[in-house]
């Protein structure tokens, strides 16, 4: 599904990341683990198509077509979703109207009809229930308001009504409780299939014990240094990041 | 001091008018120039008893006297008072002989706005026959209108079917010394619209100036008088979403609103002038003057949408006369390429429980200039009096600016005025969170635009506000920067 190859990226002349390599497969979880300033936001950020980067080397294939040639809005429609670390909030934007906008988007790109207002509201019903979000915030403006937890529920609450190929969880859990991780985590797993894929971005080990990783990938100094099973996460957690400093540090 | 070449100059000009129309009373225009035989002219055209003739001349000369103001934030070339035509015969003019001379772009935009094609001809003015629908709609309109006594017609019609009224409240509110433009709408206005809703009725429909656009061309120097009796209620609509052209660049005119006790108006204008190109050529000089008074109990909302003209000198006023009265004032000013607008409000709070409230909305893009100019006044005796008002500017660009320019005079300890504003950069950060979820960034601009002004788009009757939020959109349509 995607195929990362030698990614050199940069923003402002700096140099984050440097040859990074990546396979994901459909049906697969990878977790992204690595010390603060790694790259891990900005592999995602790159994934994504923001414009601050700049790609200087490398390859990015996304179903068989080149990602990085693709307008951002294109990346989403094709099945790409990021959930943000910092959801956005837009005022005086209900979030139904946001995502009703987004799936017609995507629907339009597709050649399907857009959706019907019954159809949609009971999508919103369906989807809202997976991530125990109050059906109250999904006619409230777009995180406006919302606190961390509710926010960052919001953003699997999107993926849902999204049903992207590939999701990327940028840091999803940071800023959340153990309830609200709990329920974000439900939230993920309930949606997983054998069709789509996970990509999630964690400093911390705790996310993974709700969603279960098939590989977890240390990045560090803008490269994935090392792979392995779930249980590598634990490693990290039990010996923190200096052991991988010490061994690659150049 | 001696006879200089201006005074030549000025006798000159005069002596000409003098022999120029006195005799060529059938010409359908007047000749260039100001002076107290134009307004004799175009008094005497339109038939006008003599009290109003003396009202024009009497402001004629409290115009002449006064000199144009500059303390807008706001340049432009200064108008040549004496090289306008103050007055042509208010006639259907066809301006354009076919549906094919009409400007391609100008097409395009009264489609996306939705607006069908029989009435996208009728407001380009093209000569075409099946207006009957529209003349049919508004025929069906007036007699309701008449069942309950309510009055709405040109000035002009008002001037000689409803007297006692025109002249009861014309100037009452704006009168002539208030400003120049005012002083020089009172001398030589030549039609606008005319509203009376009698006691304790509430209008059912919204009176529109669109259903009248056709029966007489307004002109430059437009005026409005909405009169609102005790107890009554009506929802009043100025202008549509349709870009408007017009061959005069200068545009100055006045609008009074009087909520006797108990009576409430609701005055919502969506005003697209002509802007100018994107160059900054051409483009129409707005300079209105918007005022209401309130008496107990009353309440006037002014709600506008302001995306043309070249340059915008606007400021939708309330004076709050009564006991327990209220004014709002909710506006979305937008600024493009080289548009300025300088617009705002004044609450000027006399009564007792007296409530203001403003919310004011600016949008600049490209290098316009986009200033907020509002006063709050509480006199003496206007105990507890309460304003609340909001002003935030969102720029789109980086050559564009937002101003912002409070007045607040308290002359009571009572009162309570709380004052926010806010001026942000339309986020990358919005944009990129809607790209990321599959939408285009035209589709994001609108969203996030239209959610920035939700407040006041809120308070635009239905239709009106679903247009509002197209024109906002076309407004803005590749402006980030």
């Amino acid at each position: 599904m995607l195929k990362i190859k030698n990614l050199h990226a940069s923003i402002d002349g700096k140099e984050i990341l440097k040859g990074l390599n990546l396979e994901v497969n459909p049906g697969e979880v990878h977790a992204i683990m690595g010390p603060n300033g790694a790259g891990k936001s900005t592999l995602a950020s790159v994934l994504a198509g923001r414009e601050e980067y700049e790609i200087t080397e490398g390859t990015v294939d996304f179903e068989g077509a080149d990602l990085l040639e693709m307008a951002t809005e294109d990346r989403a429609r094709e099945g790409l979703f990021l959930a943000f670390q910092y959801p956005v909030e837009i005022p005086g934007v209900s979030n139904v109207n946001f995502l009703r906008t987004a799936l017609n988007e995507i629907r339009e790109y597709r050649g399907e009809p857009a959706i019907s207002a019954k159809d949609f509201m009971a999508l919103v019903k369906e989807k809202s229930a997976i991530v125990e979000l109050d059906a109250k915030l999904a006619s409230r403006s777009v995180n406006e308001g919302f606190s961390g937890g509710e926010k960052k529920r919001n953003e699997i609450f999107q993926m849902a009504m999204l049903d992207p190929k590939l999701a990327i969880l940028d840091e999803t859990d940071s800023g959340l409780d153990i309830d609200a991780l709990r329920i974000v985590a439900n939230g993920v797993n309930k949606l997983k299939s054998d069709k789509n894929a996970t990509i999630v971005i964690t400093h911390y080990q705790r996310l993974l014990d709700y969603i279960v990783p098939d590989f977890v990938h240390v990045l560090y100094n803008g490269q994935i240094v090392k792979s392995g099973p779930k249980e590598l996460a634990l490693e990290l957690e039990e010996k923190g990041y200096d052991w991988i400093k010490a061994e690659f540090a150049h | 001091m001696g006879y200089t070449e201006n005074d030549l100059a000025k006798d000159l000009e005069n002596s000409e008018y003098k022999f120029g129309f006195t005799t060529d009373i059938e010409s359908d225009r007047a000749p260039l120039g100001l002076n107290e035989d134009i307004i004799r002219f175009i008094s005497a055209k339109k038939e006008e008893p003599e009290w109003l003739l003396d009202y024009r001349l009497k402001c004629y000369k409290i115009w002449s006297e006064m000199t144009e103001p500059s303390w807008a934030h706001i340049t432009y070339p200064k108008p040549n008072f004496q090289g306008i035509s103050y007055y042509a015969a208010p006639k259907q003019t066809k301006k354009y002989e076919s549906w094919d001379d009409v400007d391609p772009e100008m097409k395009a935009t009264m489609a996306k706005l939705g607006i069908s094609l029989e009435e996208q001809q009728r407001l380009t003015g093209v000569a075409v026959d099946f207006v009957m629908d529209s003349v049919s709609v508004a025929t069906s309109f007036k007699s309701k209108l008449k069942e309950l006594g309510i009055i709405f017609c040109s000035f002009s019609e008002a001037v000689q079917e409803h007297p006692e009224l025109v002249r009861q409240y014309m100037g009452s509110v704006v009168p002539a010394t208030d400003n120049f433009y005012a002083a020089l709408n009172s001398a030589v206005f030549t039609d606008g619209s005319f509203c009376y809703i009698p006691k304790g009725v509430r209008c059912p429909m919204e009176l529109s100036t669109y259903f009248r656009i056709n029966e007489a061309n307004t002109g430059q120097f437009e005026r409005t008088l909405v009169i609102a009796d005790e107890g009554s209620y009506v929802s009043y609509l100025e202008g549509c979403t349709a870009p408007q052209r017009d061959e005069n660049q200068l545009h100055a005119a006045v609008v009074e609103l009087i909520a006797l006790k108990d009576a409430e108006i609701k005055y919502s204008t969506v005003q697209n002038w002509y802007p100018g190109d994107k160059n900054g050529d051409g483009g129409v000089f707005n300079f209105v003057t918007k005022r209401g008074i309130c008496e107990t109990n009353a309440k006037i909302s002014w709600t506008q949408v302001e995306t043309g003209s070249a340059v915008t000198w606007k400021y939708p006023s309330c004076i709050l006369k009564g006991d327990n009265s209220i004014g709002e004032f909710y506006s979305v000013a937008v600024t493009n390429n080289y548009q300025q607008a300088d617009t705002g409000t004044k609450m000027i709070h006399l009564g007792k429980n007296t409530k203001s409230t403003i919310i004011s909305k600016g949008i600049s893009a490209g290098k316009s200039h986009n200033s907020y100019r509002g006063l709050v006044q509480i006199h003496k005796n206007a105990h507890h009096a309460r304003n609340f008002s909001q002003c935030d500017s969102l720029l789109m660009t980086d050559e564009c600016g937002a101003h912002t320019f409070p007045y607040i005079e308290c002359k009571n300890p009572s009162a309570k005025i709380e004052h926010e504003a806010t001026t942000s950069k339309i986020g990358e950060d919005q944009i990129f969170y809607c790209l990321q979820r599959g939408i285009s960034e035209e589709k994001a601009i609108s969203l996030i635009v239209n959610g920035y002004c939700k407040e006041v788009l809120n308070q635009l009757p239905m239709e009106f506000a679903v247009e509002a939020q197209k024109l906002l959109t076309i407004s803005l349509e590749g402006s980030v920067g």
